[in-house]
């Protein structure tokens, strides 16, 4: 039984992933996360003052539940799953990390230099997750979309919109990892 | 009786997130480095497959369990939103490592920091709809 506490190979993810999407069509409904920050706007009272988030929140109810089950998921995944969170990246990749600081390449499922509580007391590394939020958050919204809406739901119904968002999403990851990093986390 | 349907769906993605590691910072940067197939085997096997199905339930009029035919909202047409839009995210998606789905997942995990991410994002969120009108579509 032992195999349950592996990590998932991606030919039984990405199949997995298929099938969510495919529930949630069949239930009528359809993939996208990122729609869920802006049902928590409105939540907050954003409505009031922003057009955008004057809609009817409760239309969107079923999609917080879905995000509330992925909280759940985590909770399940994490401590009754798994046994090593470490995460098995390419040796090339930890020692790259390492070189830059990233001492917990290897050996843990985040950072513990940016994501663990002790890493807060350093306004910097707050900086950096309020800095990568805001623009997850405003880029998702901007573009319609984030990787479920576009680069799953949207290309898989063969969205040309959608195909550019992904192509924007990697234009952006890649210019974050190899061209901005070196000054962000200059160790 | 359908919440707990809705329910068990994020369960079951919240699970798949975690397991494949696809929630992992280190998984998201090795993906950027192009060190490993594992992240690109994932989205590509999802999408070969939810392409699969999407045209199957096209061709063949599933409907849905409801008994429903299955809508599909096809995205406004335009380039210079999904671009701009889509640069942002990924600067963003590298740079904390997780895109939204994920960050409700590590939550779950109990990374506490993930709060701070989140919250930004709210707030990233909010941003756009205040400049929603000053900015290109």
């Amino acid at each position: 039984m032992d195999w349950i506490y592996e990590p998932w190979p991606w030919y039984f993810a990405g199949p997995m992933i298929a099938f969510v999407l495919f529930l949630l069509l069949m239930v009528d409904k359809s993939f996208g996360m990122s729609a869920n920050l802006r049902t928590i706007c409105t939540l907050c009272g954003a409505g009031d003052k922003v057009t955008f988030f004057k809609f009817d929140w409760k239309s969107q109810k079923w999609n917080l539940v879905v995000v509330f089950g992925a909280i759940i998921g985590g909770f399940i995944g994490a401590n009754l799953l798994t046994t090593d969170m470490a995460v098995a990246i390419n040796p090339a990749t930890i020692a790259n990390l390492q070189a830059m600081g990233f001492k917990s390449a290897g050996t843990s499922y985040l950072p513990t230099e940016l994501f663990n509580n002790s890493a807060l007391l350093s306004i910097q590394n707050i900086f950096i997750l309020v800095i990568g939020g805001i623009l997850v958050g405003f880029g998702a919204r901007y573009a319609g979309g984030c990787t479920s809406g576009h680069a799953i739901s949207g290309l898989s119904n063969l969205q040309l919109p959608s195909l550019v968002a992904v192509i924007g999403f990697f234009i952006g990851g890649l210019t974050m990892v190899h061209f901005l990093f070196p000054f962000i986390f200059e160790l | 009786m359908r919440t707990v349907i809705y329910l068990c769906i994020g369960i079951l993605f919240g699970i798949t997130m975690f397991k494949s590691e696809a929630a992992s910072w280190f998984r998201i940067y090795e993906m950027f480095k192009f060190e490993a197939f594992h992240m690109y085997g994932i989205i590509g096997s999802a999408l070969a497959i939810g392409m699969l199905l999407i045209q199957a339930i096209k061709h063949f009029n599933i409907k849905s369990f409801y008994g429903e035919k299955i809508n599909f909202h096809p995205k406004e047409k335009g380039i210079r939103r999904y671009l701009f839009g889509g640069i942002i995210f990924g600067l963003g998606w590298a740079l904390v490592g997780a895109c939204p789905g994920p960050m409700f997942t590590l939550i779950g995990v109990g990374f506490a920091s993930i709060l701070i991410v989140l919250i930004a994002a709210v707030f990233g969120t909010y941003l756009y709809g205040v400049l929603k009108d000053k900015v290109p579509h």
